[in-house]
């Protein structure tokens, strides 16, 4: 059971890191064109250049 | 045989040459440059890919911008599909001195950075034309940008709850699984860690509900974000005490759970209303130029928007008005013809006379209408509107005293955030919003929301004719010596005239000394004979007693040369209209202030049973009448020009646009295609969208009914109510979210097919 004193704490750091990450990513503009992945599986460009 | 590049047929100037492996065909020298382009540049995927052919590439006036900032936004034109977009962004990537370059895949917009030592705005934008689209610098608007916050931080609020509430559902699973198994200290330090976690959840990501209870205390009216934000906040307190003295009972995981759905409920809704008003927001986004005035002359490039409605003057083109009216196909424009704000110049450049400019422009009227229909709500939703303010009072009422009954803080939480009717918010207002763009894109711009109730159950539809059913166009029969006569006639605006040079493309004959003799005729000389063309007694002034039937004449001197008969006739889609409405089951009245005769005739072709003619705008008003007193619910069809009594009196009336003149826009529903065709369209978008409407307000109040006994017996814990209320709100989104109407089948071009031939592969 001590080991929650450890374990508790860490997984809030672990959350709140994650909610940093995930802000960044937002503020970074990375969610705002959600059609584009969807298209993006497509358009792989899987070919090499000729 | 289609070209390979824009799949319309390729006819005399067809080309042939080898690309990727096989022979194609193209229907021109642009197209197949502009093919050459794509595939020598490696990007000859792009034919696999597509799900639309490419626009014909056309002639670009050199590019002017400057900009040494060596970054801009672009607003790409010419965009057919995804894989347009996909291959825009290899193009500018691979365009020399480009360092970054990202595309909007939803709002068909680019982001380009590039060194100005090695290149400059106009090449980039040159790099895009030679593989046939075309992209203009914008400057983002401040409202565009503030939308774009808003949704980000709607976003990030939802993640934070997301996230907050798997987290503090992590440290509530021992205290549920474990029971009394766990030590006291064990679940304070889980309680702790939860409240740690449930702050944020509460303090960021809810904020949107205590500002709405804040606004609507301010307001002194109750609404729907009271209870949510009452629940959210006694939940919380209570949790919160409960922890810091170590005892009783904490729902830190309903709250954020709560919390979550809520939001995720509406960030869907705005999400799909989002989505579904794109056409719109691209009409209201687009600003006419207000710098002009009614009478200005200006040139319109190809690929430019025409600043402001206006007469051209010179040059012959093609514009797409899609946006303004749902009018898929390119629209001729020569001189005389009519250019509408906002539609765009494909093919040559234009030399336009400002007719309305800034907010006279059509434009601008439909994207006032437009709002005005979004501010409208059907007496449907505002009864919901107030039985849920009704059932606030009561919800609160009765959690006071359910709590105060029981001695229980948390049967009176439970109270309030299962039975808030917030899901009597949600079901209607998304379904309008979808409704009203799909009739947009079909050429109906309803521009009352209030419309849909009575849209849907016409009983019975009222006709005008001239104008309506007919294009109220004269055209004119006789094909001898049409040159001539469009010779003689181009000079003149009459409408007339009209029926004589609106044949395409044709070089005309020079007309040496012109003159008008109004009322009677034209009198020119082509090729040194005097020849005139005008009705009977003017015509038969030279070349004598004219025997030929007929109401307009082409003679010369001493002879006849030509009888033409002229005649409005029926739109192309007002048999389908007709058919369409019998299929429904909805009465069609023919009212026409026409001959009698010709009305007749006109009803007997079309199948109308009920016609009348010689009718004056007072008869049709009291036809109408009538047969509102008969319990009819009836739609009227007009032009809008003469008949506004009706208009007004019907039950919903609609009204053709080819103006911007107040008395159409005044209509229920404006036909802004000018398409009979969109009448049935808009009957079935209204049923379907009053259908979905009203299944959610059943839900709603079904739940709310069958919730509130249970709760106020205390029979439902926190997050039961949580469980619910969520739950509740998220089906009456997805119920909101359901296809209009018949399902469509998928459409795609069967040209893609094609086009991904083997060699691609």
């Amino acid at each position: 059971m001590e080991s929650l004193y450890l374990l508790v704490p860490l997984s809030l750091a672990i959350v709140f890191l994650i909610g940093w990450l995930f802000w960044r990513a937002l503020a970074g503009g990375q969610f705002d064109d959600l059609e584009r992945p969807a298209q993006e599986v497509l358009m792989d460009d899987d070919q090499p250049r000729p | 045989m289609d070209c390979f590049h824009c799949e319309l047929p390729a006819g005399s100037g067809r080309r042939v040459s080898r690309l990727l492996g096989t022979e194609r065909v193209f229907c021109c020298a642009g197209c197949e440059a502009v093919a050459h382009a794509i595939v020598d540049g490696g990007f000859g995927r792009y034919y696999g890919t597509r799900m639309q052919a490419a626009r014909t590439p056309e002639e670009f006036k050199p590019v002017d911008f400057s900009c040494n900032s060596g970054e801009a936004s672009l607003i790409l034109e010419r965009v057919t599909c995804a894989a347009c977009l996909w291959l825009i962004e290899q193009v500018l990537r691979a365009s020399p001195g480009v360092r970054r370059a990202d595309v909007h895949f939803t709002a068909h917009r680019a982001r380009v950075t590039w060194d100005p030592a090695q290149t400059s705005l106009a090449r980039v934008i040159a790099a895009l034309r030679a593989v046939g689209y075309d992209a203009t610098p914008y400057g983002a608007r401040r409202q565009q940008e503030a939308d774009e916050r808003e949704r980000r931080t709607a976003l990030w609020r939802l993640f934070v709850a997301a996230f907050g509430a798997m987290q503090v559902m992590m440290y509530a699973f021992p205290a549920y699984v474990a029971g009394g198994d766990l030590s006291a200290e064990a679940a304070q330090v889980m309680r702790w860690a939860s409240l740690v976690i449930t702050l944020p959840v509460l303090v960021f990501a809810c904020r949107p509900f205590f500002a709405g209870a804040w606004r609507e205390l301010l307001g002194r009216r109750l609404g729907l974000e009271t209870p949510i934000a009452l629940g959210l906040a006694g939940g919380f307190v209570a949790s919160a005490w409960a922890t810091v003295t170590g005892t009783g009972e904490v729902y830190f995981d309903s709250i954020s759970m709560l919390a979550f759905l809520l939001l995720a409920a509406r960030y869907a809704e705005s999400a799909a209303r989002r989505r579904a008003a794109a056409a719109l927001d691209r009409l209201l986004h687009w600003t006419p130029s207000s710098s002009l005035a009614a009478g200005a002359r200006v040139t319109v490039a190809p690929g430019e928007r025409f600043p402001a409605d206006g007469v051209v003057e010179g040059g012959v083109s093609s514009a797409d008005e899609s946006l303004l009216s749902g009018e898929s196909r390119a629209l001729a424009k020569r001189a005389g013809d009519a250019v509408l704000a906002g539609s765009v110049n494909l093919e040559q450049p234009l030399v336009v006379r400002v007719t309305r400019a800034g907010a006279e422009t059509r434009a601008a009227a439909i994207a006032r209408l437009a709002e005005r229909a979004a501010a409208s709500r059907p007496r449907l939703v505002e009864a919901a509107d107030r039985i849920g303010a009704a059932l606030t009072q009561i919800v609160l009422v009765a959690a006071l005293a359910a709590g105060f009954y029981w001695g229980d803080a948390w049967i009176a939480v439970a109270v309030l955030v299962a039975t808030c009717p917030c899901a009597l918010a949600l079901a209607a207002p998304i379904v309008l919003t979808r409704a009203n763009a799909a009739a947009l894109a079909k050429g109906a711009l309803v521009t009352r929301s209030s419309a849909h109730e009575a849209l849907e159950r016409v009983t019975d539809v009222v006709i005008d004719k001239t104008g309506t059913l007919t294009a109220g166009r004269i055209v004119a029969a006789g094909s001898d010596c049409r040159d001539l006569a469009a010779a003689l006639e181009s000079p003149s605006r009459h409408p007339i005239a009209r029926a004589f040079t609106s044949n395409e493309g044709e070089s005309l004959l020079k007309v040496e000394s012109p003159r008008n003799f109004p009322g009677e005729g034209i009198e020119g000389t082509i090729n040194g004979r005097r020849l005139r063309i005008g009705n009977r007694a003017f015509c038969e002034a030279i070349a004598g007693p004219i025997a030929a039937q007929g109401n307009v004449f082409l003679a010369g001197d001493g002879e006849l040369l030509a009888a033409y008969e002229l005649s409005d006739p029926l739109r192309p889609d007002a048999q389908r209209l007709i058919d369409e409405l019998r299929a429904r089951n909805i009465a069609v009245h023919l009212a026409s202030g026409d001959d009698p005769a010709v009305v007749e005739v006109l009803a007997r072709r079309l199948g109308i049973e009920r016609w009348q003619g010689a009718m004056t705008p007072q008869a049709k008003h009291d036809l109408v009448a009538r047969l509102q007193a008969e319990g009819r619910v009836v739609a009227v069809i007009g032009d809008g020009l003469n008949d506004t009594p009706v208009l007004a009196r019907a039950d919903v009336s609609f009204a053709m646009g080819s103006g911007a003149d107040s008395a159409q826009l005044s209509a229920d529903v404006v036909l802004t295609g000018e398409r009979l065709a969109s009448v049935p369209e808009a009957l079935d978008l209204a049923r379907a969208a009053m259908r979905i409407v009203r299944s959610g307000f059943a839900w709603a109040l079904a739940y709310n009914a069958a919730i509130l006994p249970l709760a106020i017996l205390g029979l439902i814990g926190p997050w039961e109510a949580a469980l619910g209320m969520g739950a509740s709100s998220i089906i009456v989104m997805l119920n909101a979210s359901r296809p209009l109407g018949r399902a469509q089948p998928w459409k795609a071009s069967t040209s893609s097919s094609r086009s991904r031939s083997p060699s691609f592969s």
